[in-house]
């Protein structure tokens, strides 16, 4: 049987140019209508029940985190004596969120704006090197972390970086080039070329052009390279373990990981529920507030790969 | 597209050529100007791949051939001393060993789920797309925090599953989900599964997506069974997707070092020890030898890169 080529495109043109990606809602064919009633809810049972048991670990995290138990600081009724917990132990909490917020912060800077300067150079201009600074920076996916951070922990130390959250943020910015660069530079792609042009008959250099007229046009794609570099860097593990040795200075993840060990073997369970709790928090809300966007950085990797 | 040019080409040559393709002088200026700016645009991409990729790699190279210790440095040369040193490891193989099991393990599993996951909640509509976020928040979380909370999950003093079961009175003594070397590797298993599940779902559910709708149309049309519209038009049309998937979760799965520092420590007995922690155990644990973690670092790399290549070129293969 064949398709005629507006119907076979169809299906297509909303995943196909990555300013107008559709929201997760509507992602899917559609099936045809009707056949309610029984099969359905045998349906929507099998499925909510799947539902929940996926969203059953993170409920029992937050319930437990201020549920009573023996060995923790809540040992009868509810309440945030496991935050207490997390607040006082060594550097406090505050300080460990301090950590993060600085590293994961600078790290979106970063990546934003390396990434918007370098999507536009790939995007619209030609120079020397082109392709090789793109497939170079494509290969960093190819090199384990582990590989990378080896002689990365030598050289930061020469660059008098070590032990350092500007560090840590630098290299974690390297680590996301490889997908923002990529993704920058099909979202200037997708904007027509007319625009910009038209901005410069009117006396606009490439920069004003650039800040004028292509950042509008290339947000959703920013949007989308800051998410995916915010959840990467709030919640990278071993970059900070390999980089980071001063007990203060350690990111949340590593404190809260750290925390376990403690007291000769005895580990306090409530204030690792408590510390996962604010580590997820963050994650969460920003994931459900942006899903969309989430959602797009998967449709541009799988309609160019 | 682009023009690939030499990039060590002096600026000198580059008026001749462009006054070869366009006559007069003017554009000639403005495409040399362009391509000035190009490359200012392109410099901090340029700057962080030298500094902190390029400079690396090549530094890797030369402590994985030195002997390179974690307190002194560079000590000289010592080819190939730190390569017979890291395979002669007597975890070495046993971590090469327990990496690919629990490689093929994870594959496995967790693609045939978000698979399942991705026909499930394909439909459009307000209750899929609760389904789907459902499946979706874990992957909001990082490894390292999902391991905390499981951690939480599997310890006898705290788990809510060991109570659940002692309480419906299937078990009568706490289960030990990391106790011994099976349950450790299942254990963990189970956690990369909620982890990624919906992560490779997406990628799946993208991939469906992008079969037109008519193929279906046209398979009911003629007759075909549910499992044969399946088997014969979705999954090899989901061919791009499937592959992708299988060879991020390969690789990630072989680069597995978070979830096994969290949850295990390698334990019991060294069981559940993977390649990247051995790597940071030569590095920075007892043998704080940088030289020969380099020297299996890039082992794991090249076994990485030959592993890569020929999934590609199978996949290439099957498309011809």
């Amino acid at each position: 049987m064949t398709t005629t080529p507006a119907a076979q495109a169809a299906p297509l043109t909303a995943g196909a140019d990555p300013a107008t990606t559709p929201s997760a809602r509507t992602l899917g064919p559609r099936r045809r209508p009707g056949r309610r009633g029984l099969a359905t809810m045998g349906q929507r049972t099998f499925t909510g029940a799947l539902a929940l048991l996926f969203l059953f670990p993170m409920v029992w995290a937050a319930v437990a985190s201020v549920s009573p138990k023996g060995g923790t600081n809540q040992t009868d009724g509810i309440g945030l004596g496991n935050y207490r917990t997390l607040v006082d132990y060594q550097a406090g909490i505050w300080q460990y969120l301090a950590n993060s917020a600085f590293v994961s912060l600078l790290t979106v800077v970063l990546t934003l704006t390396v990434s918007l300067l370098g999507g536009y150079a790939f995007a619209r201009f030609d120079f020397p090197g082109k392709n090789l600074l793109f497939l170079g920076t494509l290969a960093i996916l190819m090199v384990p972390y582990a590989t990378l951070l080896i002689p990365l922990y030598v050289l930061l130390n020469d660059l008098g970086l070590q032990n350092s959250l500007v560090g840590l943020a630098l290299v974690l910015t390297m680590f996301q080039l490889p997908f923002a660069t990529f993704m920058m530079r099909i979202s200037f792609e997708a904007v027509p070329k007319e625009l910009e042009e038209a901005a410069m008959v009117d006396g606009c250099g490439t920069f004003r052009a650039l800040v004028m007229v292509l950042l509008p046009a290339v947000r959703a794609g920013l949007v989308t390279v800051g998410l995916f570099a915010f959840l990467a860097a709030w919640n990278d593990f071993i970059t900070p373990l390999i980089l980071i040795s001063d007990s203060s200075k350690v990111p949340l993840p590593l404190a809260v990981a750290n925390l376990r060990g403690q007291t000769q073997g005895i580990v306090d369970f409530g204030a690792t529920e408590a510390g996962v709790v604010v580590l997820a928090l963050p994650c969460v809300l920003i994931f459900l507030m942006l899903q969309r966007h989430y959602v797009r950085g998967f449709m541009s990797g799988a309609l160019k790969g | 597209m682009a023009t690939v040019t030499t990039p060590d080409a002096p600026p000198a040559s580059s008026p001749s050529r462009a006054r070869t393709r366009v006559p007069r002088r003017r554009p000639g200026q403005r495409v040399r100007q362009r391509r000035r700016l190009g490359a200012l645009y392109a410099s901090p991409t340029a700057l962080f791949l030298l500094v902190f990729f390029v400079v690396p790699v090549i530094l890797v190279l030369r402590m994985s051939a030195s002997d390179w210790s974690l307190f002194v440095g560079d000590r000289g040369a010592n080819f190939p001393t730190n390569f017979g040193e890291a395979v002669d490891d007597r975890l070495f193989w046993p971590a090469i060993r327990f990496t690919l099991t629990y490689t093929a393990i994870t594959t496995v599993i967790l693609l045939a789920l978000a698979l399942g996951l991705a026909l499930v909640v394909q439909e459009s509509g307000r209750w899929s797309a609760f389904v789907r976020t459902s499946f979706l928040v874990p992957s909001a979380l990082g490894l390292a925090s999902a391991s905390l909370l499981f951690y939480g999950l599997y310890s006898p003093q705290s788990s809510p599953i060991s109570a659940f079961l002692e309480w419906i009175g299937v078990i009568d003594t706490p289960v030990s989900f990391l106790g011994t070397p099976g349950a450790a590797l299942w254990s963990t298993v189970a956690l990369v599964v909620w982890r990624f599940a919906g992560f490779y779902m997406l990628l799946l559910l993208v991939g469906l997506q992008a079969i037109p709708g008519d193929v279906f149309e046209a398979a009911r049309m003629d007759g075909a069974s549910r499992f044969q519209t399946f088997r014969s038009i979705t999954l090899p049309l989901l061919k791009p997707s499937l592959a992708l998937s299988t060879i991020l979760c390969v690789t990630g799965s072989l680069l597995a070092f978070d979830q096994f520092y969290v949850l295990t420590k390698g334990g019991p007995d060294n069981s559940t020890v993977t390649i990247v922690q051995l790597v940071y155990s030569m590095a920075f644990q007892g043998q704080n030898d940088l030289g020969r973690a380099a020297a299996l670092s890039i082992i794991v790399l090249g076994g990485l890169l030959v592993l890569n290549a020929l999934q590609f070129l199978g996949l290439r293969g099957d498309r011809d």
